[in-house]
Order: C-alpha cells, then sequence, then structure tokens
C-alpha cells in the first residue's frame, strides 16, 4: 500500500503500526509526534493503530528556531 | 535588588528568552545560551528527515531551561494549531509560542489567524504566547481570549531594525498596565533591547541579534546586560524630556 509521509509517498509492503513504522524508516521515538490524517496520534496509541493505504502521516521533532 | 519576572505562575530571574536557530554550531550556541543567562528558549517544530540519522538536537539544550515551542512556518489558525498539538504530544509542555505568518516577504504576523488559534488553543489548555503586530487593540483581543502574556514585534523577524514604533509599545504599556508584554523579534543591538525594555516591556524574545552575531556568546551577555538594563531605567523613572537645556550647576553664585 501506499502511504504519504511527510509529504513523501512510500509504499508499504504490509500493514504495521506507528511504532512499526518508525521502526521501519530508522526513526527515533522520542521526543518526536506523529500525527495520523491531521490528527495527533497519542504516543500510548503507537502500537494499536495500525495504518492503512493512503494515510498521511506527519512525524515531527524538533529544531533550532526563534 | 530581586526583579523577578512571572509568566503563567511560572517565575523567572532573566527577563531575556532567546532562540535556537541560525547558530553556526551547537557549540556556539551553547555558549551563548549560557552567556545570555535566559531561562526559556524556543525551538521550532519540523519534519524529521526519512532519508538520513538526524541528531537530538533538543540534547544540546540545558535541562533547566525551559522549552517553548513555537509555530514558525505556519500561514493560517489550522496550521498552526496542528503544529502546537504536535509540540505539546511531543514535549509534553502546554506551552506555546503561537505564531501565524501573513506573509513570506515580511514574515508579518496574520492577526485574524492568530486571534483565531489562540482561541482554539487556549481552550484546549494550552498556554498561549502570541506573536502579532504592535497594535493596543489587537492586544486587548489576546488578552481577552486567555493568552497570560502578548508578544508584539519590535520590526520584521530576523531584521535587526530596533523598536520601529516606541509609541505603540509606549501605548500598549500605560493602557495595559496589568498585563505581560513580551517584545518579540526585530531586536538587533543591545541598544534596541534596552529600549523596548525602557518602554516598559517585561521581556524580550530574540534570536537573530544573538545568532548572527560574530561573537554569538559576547553578544549575548551584552544583550543580558541590556535587558537589565533598560529593565531598570523603567523601574527607575525616567526625566521628563525638555526641548531647552536646564543647568546642573548652579547659575547664582557663579563670578562675574
Amino acid at each position: 500500500m501506499k502511504v504519504t509521509i511527510n509529504g513523501e509517498t512510500k509504499e508499504i509492503t504490509k500493514q504495521v503500526n506507528l511504532r512499526e513504522l518508525l521502526k521501519e524508516f530508522a526513526l527515533p521515538s522520542e521526543r518526536i509526534a506523529i500525527e495520523l490524517n491531521r490528527e495527533v496520534v497519542r504516543k500510548k496509541d503507537w502500537e494499536s493503530i495500525l495504518i492503512n493505504d493512503a494515510d498521511k502521516i506527519e512525524i515531527v521533532h524538533f529544531v533550532g528556531g526563534g | 535588588m530581586t526583579d523577578t519576572f512571572t509568566l503563567a505562575g511560572k517565575t523567572f530571574n532573566s527577563r531575556l528568552i532567546i532562540g535556537t536557530g541560525k547558530y553556526r554550531s551547537f557549540d556556539e550556541m551553547q555558549a551563548a545560551h549560557k552567556a545570555s543567562g535566559a531561562e526559556m528558549v524556543t525551538v521550532a517544530v519540523n519534519r524529521v528527515p526519512l532519508d538520513r540519522a538526524t541528531e537530538s538536537f533538543l540534547d544540546y539544550l540545558s535541562p533547566e531551561m525551559q522549552i517553548l515551542p513555537n509555530t514558525a512556518g505556519c500561514y493560517d489558525a489550522e496550521h498552526a494549531i496542528r503544529t502546537a498539538r504536535l509540540a505539546r504530544e511531543a514535549l509534553e509542555t502546554d506551552w506555546i509560542k503561537l505564531e501565524v505568518i501573513g506573509d513570506k516577504i515580511t514574515l508579518l504576523p496574520d492577526n485574524e489567524q492568530t486571534l483565531e488559534a489562540a482561541k482554539v488553543l487556549i481552550k484546549e489548555g494550552f498556554i498561549v504566547l502570541p506573536y502579532f503586530t504592535d497594535d493596543l487593540i489587537m492586544a486587548k483581543k489576546l488578552l481577552d481570549a486567555g493568552c497570560p502574556a502578548v508578544m508584539p514585534l519590535a520590526a520584521p523577524i530576523g531584521s535587526g531594525m530596533g523598536v520601529q514604533n516606541p509609541s505603540n509599545l509606549r501605548i500598549m504599556r500605560e493602557q495595559l498596565p496589568d498585563a505581560t508584554i513580551i517584545v518579540d523579534a526585530g531586536v538587533g543591538v543591545p541598544s534596541d533591547a534596552a529600549i523596548a525594555m525602557e518602554l516598559g516591556a517585561d521581556a524580550i524574545l530574540m534570536n537573530t541579534a544573538i545568532a548572527e552575531a560574530k561573537d554569538a556568546a559576547q553578544m549575548a551577555t551584552a544583550m543580558r546586560f541590556a535587558v537589565q538594563a533598560g529593565r531598570l531605567g523603567y523601574l527607575s523613572g525616567r526625566m521628563p524630556k525638555r526641548l531647552y537645556a536646564s543647568a546642573s550647576s548652579p547659575i547664582e553664585g557663579a563670578i562675574k
């Protein structure tokens, strides 16, 4: 299935939950946040929420800013 | 003299809040942060790159610093609200520097969208610190909406132009004596910071003036003193301005 992560289209071979998705892309799991189709997903729900075809996912962290 | 600064129930010894952007290195940022004496720093929320490993930027911030995430890069209320919610989830803080930009060239705030976003976020329990145009009426609306402070600009973000409209800040201070006013954006040199504080600002938020200085840590020290000097000047009550001279030495008794 195809999902959009941070604006990029990505092919995912099997249905995974959000925590597995982070692992798949070797992304950090601390001090980041995930939004699934414009709704923030609480960290405690990362395991229970499976991604679906055409999902739009934003994964953010912190950078320098003013 | 003890002159602490309380914001949303939290007391700070420093009236200088600084950014974390544009530094040439993490070492330089850390040195500047230390020199500034600031106890709160701003950070930006950004997409995690998918193609490369990234360092945890937050590890370079002193653990004693209060982290204030911002909604930089948002051009409407909806994006700012989403960004604030993400920041809260990631950092477990209700504090947000609300910034809704209206235009890419000037980075001037969209006050209407800012107010709209502030109302939604306050309902959700956020401590909203809004960046906005230095306008008294807008300040009143933001305070009425429940913002614990207002953050008028001195000049456009990163411009270093200093306080462009001192009368607006004076009016805001006089008309809103109990409000917390934090001048955010536009400071270029220490005298700009001192002027803003002399006009009655409660604190100053700056980034570029320190980060882009040739010696960032030294500029941070200068800003620390400028904020303190301006604050003391404000509290001391300035002399009146006069068009003509007023002799300091006695006129009577001078030899003829």
